[in-house]
């Protein structure tokens, strides 16, 4: 299959790709499959590496913004794969869905080609980014209607 | 840690695991629990567990929880020994617990905050009572939680606000690798990293006693929850590969900013100090146990009294452990056949010499 342009390494090109790997993190290996459905059939690709589980030690800071600790592991599959001759595709994800990281690391690859790009953002990052800015939202004015309106109680002096 | 020394028996301990799974299970009339239904149903359990057994995967927490019957201690131990089979690929940037979404976020030090005072889904309030409509097999799901616009900002941090007046003792910023107590065996002292890692992985219970001994006069505490949040915050890491950050997920975890007075001395004015909490999950109990007592732990640091047990670093730190603290107390029960032959000759010798002693004086 030809392969269009792989984007570089540009500022712009690391905001667009960390964009749509937080997406795809975020996103469960099932509803990565079913917009997927919906879009062209992806190149084959070969597995470079993984999937794999492991553990990333997550840091917090002391005091929230001092030095860091290790506050404790999280399991993530990792995935490396080769999409064509030149682009390659990594996910890490949290979580244990080996099909999942799979899928994203074949879209990281993918979504690097500038041809393949639009298709894929329009059919399978942009609804999954919306559906978790939904999904943040609700949760966000769920925690707003338990927010204490002290304007309700008697000023206190 | 486990104790195993056992020779023979093999039919007895087979007989006896037949017999655990059969409880495990209870009556077989009724539908067997899911690890899903656990997971949802029981999310403070999962939460629990995952932080002492200082691994985040929520359906593993839930399966332990369900393999060992309810006992969260042992859950968190089948969470420790799974981490061993899997390769460490690296750390995370910090969280940014700053730039939290937080579902819920109380301050006891002022009314009026930025961001305000969010309740979330939480016990306060409740009146205890017991609900007999949840007894009930099939319940109504509950109508949905009320919605209303929220303004998208994040909740700046209390203790930002005190630090911009200059009565907040700043955290030097840094970016120091911290120590880790799952690669290096923890050693006394311990830098306020490593001991912040033994406390977050610690024993809810036990930092719970600690912290309440502070506050009745163990330890000179005056402590102010300044912030509680709880929220979901995105993890990321920079594999080398890469050359950039990426997030992987989001996670929920609960922080907790406890502000104490400070005397001051002869370096530093009179100012407020921070005891700092941060858990896997929604831990707020454990989050404002672990804030006490890691203030505790400064007072040495602080130049302040100390001798109470909580300020005592290596007796909390030895000790906070669960899965440590089961492993060498319930080793007691493990066959200790030898020793205990040794004790009884010993104590039998001691009583012939005594009763040879006391035949020789009437003797005499």
């Amino acid at each position: 299959m030809d392969m269009g342009e792989i984007i570089g390494t540009t500022a712009e090109d690391v905001v667009a790709r960390r964009r749509w790997m937080g997406v795809l993190a975020r996103a469960s290996g099932a509803e990565i499959a079913a917009r997927l459905r919906e879009a062209a059939p992806l190149p084959p690709h070969t597995r470079l590496r993984g999937p794999e589980i492991g553990l990333v030690m997550a840091r917090g800071r002391q005091g929230g913004d001092g030095a860091p600790f290790n506050l404790g592991e999280i399991t993530v599959t990792r995935c490396t794969v080769g999409l064509g001759s030149a682009a390659v595709g990594h996910a890490y994800v949290a979580g244990r869905d080996a099909r999942k990281a799979e899928l994203a690391a074949v879209l990281d690859a993918a979504l690097q080609d500038r041809a393949l790009r639009p298709g894929l953002l329009d059919a399978v990052i942009e609804p999954l980014a919306t559906a978790q800015a939904e999904r943040a939202a609700r949760t966000a004015r769920k925690a707003a209607a338990t927010r204490v309106d002290f304007s309700t109680l008697a000023v206190m002096r | 840690m486990a104790y195993v020394a056992v020779k023979g028996g093999e039919q007895a301990i087979g007989n006896a695991h037949a017999w655990l799974d059969e409880a495990r299970r209870g009556d077989a009339a009724l539908p067997a629990v899911s690890v899903r239904q656990i997971e949802e149903q029981l999310s403070l359990a999962v939460d629990r567990v995952m932080a002492e057994g200082a691994c985040h995967d929520r359906s593993l927490a839930a399966l332990a929880i369900k393999q060992a019957r309810g006992d969260l201690i042992e859950a968190a131990f089948l969470l420790r020994a799974y981490r061993t089979t899997l390769p460490r690929f690296g750390a995370s940037l910090p969280l940014d617990t700053g730039a939290m979404r937080v579902r819920r976020r109380v301050s006891a030090t002022y009314k009026d905050l930025p961001g305000g005072q969010v309740l979330g889904p939480t016990f306060d309030y409740t009146h205890r009572l017991l609900e007999f409509a949840l007894a009930a097999d099939e319940g109504e799901p509950p109508v949905p939680a009320p919605e209303v616009p929220a303004d998208g900002a994040t909740a700046p941090r209390v203790t930002g606000l005190l630090a911009q007046e200059g009565l907040m003792a700043d955290e030097p910023p840094s970016d120091a690798e911290p120590g880790d107590l799952t690669r290096e065996p923890l050693e006394i002292p311990a830098d306020r990293p490593l001991r912040l890692q033994a406390l977050a992985r610690g024993d809810e219970g036990f930092l719970l006693g600690l912290g309440y001994s502070t506050q009745r006069g163990y330890g000179n505490a005056h402590p102010f929850v300044g912030e509680l949040r709880m929220g979901e915050v995105a993890v990321e890491i920079a594999p080398p590969e890469l050359g950039f950050a990426v997030e992987i997920g989001d996670i929920l975890v609960t922080e907790c900013q406890m502000v104490n007075q400070f005397a001051g001395s002869r370096h530093e004015p009179p100012q407020f100090t921070r005891g700092y909490g941060l858990v896997f999950g929604q831990g707020e109990r454990k989050a404002m146990a672990m804030a006490l007592v890691d203030r505790a732990l400064r007072s040495a640091e602080l130049g302040e009294e100390t001798g109470a047990p909580a300020q005592d670093a290596e007796f909390v730190l030895y000790h906070c452990d669960n899965v440590e603290a089961t492993g060498f107390v319930e080793h007691l029960k493990l066959p200790h056949y030898v020793d205990f032959q040794s004790e009884l000759e010993k104590l039998r010798s001691l009583r012939a010499a005594v009763a040879a002693g006391a035949e020789r004086e009437a003797a005499e």
